[in-house]
């Protein structure tokens, strides 16, 4: 069956309503009790969205109050809570929930199945989400104050927190439970409904990545669920897991921590991968160099991703051959990483390209994430780690590899298939404006953290000498205009949902291959009723 | 698309990404603000400094040339230039290159950076000892050898300064935030061992101008060690998230030459029975 026939097939199930159709009437019926991917897609979209912006505001006050040298707005164990709450936020409430949200629209779409496999528990695993997080914002209006340890939670220090540790606990619990109920969902969803023809090695890149991504999630969130319990225990009920007066280990807190910790980076990044995997092609007009070595990277970043965990605590004082282990291990990482750079380039190499949103933000995702991995390169090497350890340095890494990185792949995949999502495009000038404001001030803000870094400025702190001043307030003028821009971004996705008036075709772009859009735009509620035959040439990949 | 025009158009790309690299690495220090890794003063410092520069090279030699390649295609192949768009997907010579000369390029990094490292953990045979204990939010030393211990607090000047809305501009303070009551006074030309720990939560200490920071973990002691060259006041901060005063416990190490270390030690020793005496008094 050729691509159109499918299309026609769809249609004709579409057009006599009793297949595809029949959404639940009621607004908790069909918010709140909903078993369809599409909708609880779309929660956890709106929900990451929320966070990015509430996550965002904290970092605007860490801005404000870096501005400039001295102490101006807020007192430092309230800046300690905002950092350590942004990051908790942006972490497991904007970007780990926007993966699950798009996985819930696409997956089931990109290999032909109506449905994701689990349905009720996929209602749950996201309405777990807004009670933990509202557990974990309640904590910063206790009189005990929110977590102000840092994201990481090393003991003892996350120990001197008060009653409400115990909330965040609970609320970190509960991200775990979700994460892997949607971990187990997507990968129940690819192993079972794949329609015929979709082979595994003929899978999009999205669909692979986030499958890889999935064991990672239920490889490690239970290793945090363990960490964070043993915390408890040491907070609440003495125990001495973590307490060196009690015979315990605080470093072993960090082993534990990071064995969770580095996967967990790789989770926020590949499924961008796979969405990048996903875009060039569409927009350069040719299929995705090296399909299989892009499978092959990915896991191999996977499978490297568990052995490298001590580099993140280098500094704690390891034997030298412990060191040198995770060192080389690291050093490794790049390889696999670096073939998937060369393979976007050489994907986009003798294309036909036009620059469309999507497009903007994947080329900027490739530029700014190679910086980021760049940067990650220097820090592996131990010696030199010394000295960048806990510095701007490594602030600025991590954030090139999250916010141009991860986020930038968010954006891009939200431009590429919102008019899918909708069935109307979004406004293109306005998308470029977003784009072009957000990749100009993202360096601004993030570039000069560099400097800072190697110049000595450690990271966490509320004030610093004067020494600093001139590149954290060229940083926090980023900060602002970056952050503001996003408000652009959310009136876009608001546009297009709600008063676009131009509809989008099913394919919407010249270029676009993959089953997805073979469906209408909109696509039905059931998205594959009968399941599509899956040809060669319906794929993004050509051989 | 011609070949020539390939070339000429990829020469001009590669100006464009040198003058871009230029102006985010070596602009910015134009402005007389320090942006780089210290060399420092001790063959340490000077080693990983080292390290620092060959890497930041190679990522950025690389990183040109993945740049100059993708906005050579940018420029060239695109659909408004009626480029019309090849078929070809895959190349194992390409992939089997491009995972080879990598590993190649990291096989050269490691090579240094095993050096630094094995010398960087060889702490054998140092002639005194200094123990470094950390605490909220303060730093505690002890010459084992000498019998002298102090603690060392951020000067007070900094600490009537970064009060929430104190109105002392920070500029005016000496060595804002940077500057302590009691500096740890060491000897230069002598190699010196640090035990390292701390009494409550983690901490790390850190002066950059001595090449590394090492964690002071309560239950644990950690070693580390300098041989510092020349003569001089170095200052650095904790490093670990340590509770709300982490951004105020500053270090302070003043490198003395070795008689006027002596002298220094001498003078303590001599304080030190003095106040002794003082307190049998009382």
């Amino acid at each position: 069956m050729t691509t159109e026939a499918i299309h026609q097939d769809v249609n004709e199930a579409h057009d006599d309503h009793d297949h595809g159709d029949h959404k639940p009437t009621g607004f908790l019926d069909r918010w709140l009790f909903t078993t369809n991917h599409k909708d609880i897609g779309t929660l956890y979209l709106i929900f990451s969205l929320t966070m990015f912006l509430i996550g965002g505001a904290m970092a605007m006050v860490i801005r404000a109050e870096l501005f400039m040298p001295g102490l101006q707005l807020v007192e430092p164990d309230f800046f300690n809570q905002m950092t350590t709450m942004h990051a908790l936020i942006m972490v497991f409430g904007a970007v780990m929930p926007a993966w699950v949200g798009f996985a819930n629209w696409l997956v089931p779409m990109m290999i032909g199945a109506p449905d994701m496999a689990l349905p009720r528990m996929n209602n749950w695993s996201f309405w777990i989400l807004p009670f933990a997080f509202t557990m974990l914002l309640s904590t910063l209006f206790m009189d005990s104050g929110g977590p102000a340890a840092g994201w990481t939670l090393y003991p003892p220090l996350v120990l001197q927190t008060g009653t409400s540790f115990a909330f965040v606990v609970f609320a970190v619990h509960m991200m775990g439970v979700s994460s892997i109920m949607g971990s187990i969902n997507i990968i129940a969803t690819i192993f079972n409904m794949r329609a015929p023809g979709m082979r595994l090695l003929r899978m999009p890149m999205f669909v692979w990545t986030w499958l890889i991504t999935a064991f990672l999630l239920i490889a490690v969130m239970p290793v945090l669920a363990g960490a964070v319990t043993m915390l408890l225990t040491d907070h609440f009920f003495s125990t001495n897991f973590f307490n060196a007066a009690g015979g315990g280990d605080p470093v072993m807190f960090q082993h534990i921590f990071w064995f969770f910790g580095h996967p967990e980076v790789y989770i926020m990044i590949l499924p961008a991968f796979g969405v990048i995997s996903e875009i060039l092609p569409t927009f350069s007009r040719k299929p995705l160099f090296g399909y299989a070595s892009m499978v092959y990277a990915t896991a191999t970043i996977a499978f490297l991703s568990f052995i490298v965990w001590a580099h993140h605590m280098f500094t704690v004082g390891m034997p030298l051959q412990a060191e040198l282990f995770f060192m080389y291990a690291t050093m490794l990482i790049s390889v696999p990483t670096g073939v998937k750079v060369f393979n976007w380039v050489s994907t986009m190499w003798q294309g036909s390209m036009t620059f469309e949103t999507p497009m903007l933000f994947a080329i900027g995702f490739v530029v700014l994430f190679t910086i980021g991995g760049l940067s990650g390169l220097m820090l592996a090497i131990t010696a030199a780690d010394f000295q960048y350890h806990d510095t701007y340095f490594v602030v600025a890494h991590f954030h090139y590899v999250l916010v141009p990185g991860a986020v930038f792949a968010l954006m891009a995949a939200t431009y590429y298939w919102l008019p899918k999502f909708t069935g109307n495009m979004y406004s293109e000038k306005w998308g470029k404006i977003h784009f072009w404001l957000s990749a100009i001030f993202v360096n601004v803000l993030f570039f000069p953290q560099h400097y800072l870094g190697l110049a000595g400025m450690p990271r966490r702190i509320p004030d610093y000498s004067p020494q600093f001043a001139d590149f954290n307030m060229i940083s926090s003028i980023g900060g602002f205009a970056f952050g503001a821009t996003q408000l652009i971004f959310v009136g876009i996705v608001w546009h297009c949902a709600f008063r676009s008036k131009v509809k989008a075709t099913p394919e919407v772009w010249e270029g676009s291959r993959g089953l997805e859009w073979t469906l209408d735009s909109p696509p039905a509620y059931h998205s594959f009723n009968t399941p599509p035959e899956v040809t060669c040439n319906a794929l993004s990949r050509a051989d | 698309m011609k070949k020539e025009n390939t070339i000429i158009v990829a020469l001009a790309v590669l100006a464009a990404v040198i003058a871009a690299t230029w102006l985010i690495l070596v602009a910015p220090s134009l402005t007389g603000n320090e942006i780089n890794m210290t060399k420092g003063v001790t063959q340490q410092s000077a080693d990983h400094f080292d390290l620092h520069m060959i890497v930041l090279w190679i990522c950025v030699v690389i990183g040109i040339g993945v740049f100059t390649v993708m906005f050579t295609s940018i420029v060239l192949h695109r659909k408004s230039r009626g480029h019309k768009a090849a078929k070809f997907s895959h190349s194992t010579k390409a992939e089997i290159i491009w995972t080879i000369i990598p590993v190649l390029i990291l096989v050269v990094m490691a090579v240094p950076a095993t050096t630094a490292l094995v010398r960087m953990e060889d702490s054998s045979g140092a002639e005194m000892t200094v123990k470094i204990t950390g605490f909220q939010w303060r730093w505690k030393y002890e010459y084992l050898d000498q019998d002298i211990s102090f603690i060392s607090s951020l000067a007070s000047s900094s600490n009537a300064a970064r009060q929430l809305n104190s109105g002392v501009v920070p500029e005016s303070v000496d060595n804002y935030l940077l500057d302590v009551d009691h500096p740890l006074v060491l000897p230069v030309g002598r190699k010196i061992k640090f035990l390292i720990t701390a009494d409550d939560v983690i901490h790390s200490w850190w002066v950059p101008a001595l090449g590394w920071k090492r964690d002071a973990i309560p239950g644990f002691v950690n070693e580390a060690w300098t041989n510092i060259e020349k003569p001089g006041t170095y200052r650095g901060q904790c490093a670990e998230l340590c509770g709300k005063d982490h951004g105020f416990m500053p270090i302070v190490v003043i490198a003395l030459a070795e008689d006027e270390f002596e002298s220094w030690v001498s003078e303590q020793l001599a304080g030190k029975t003095q106040s002794d005496q003082q307190v049998t008094v009382r």
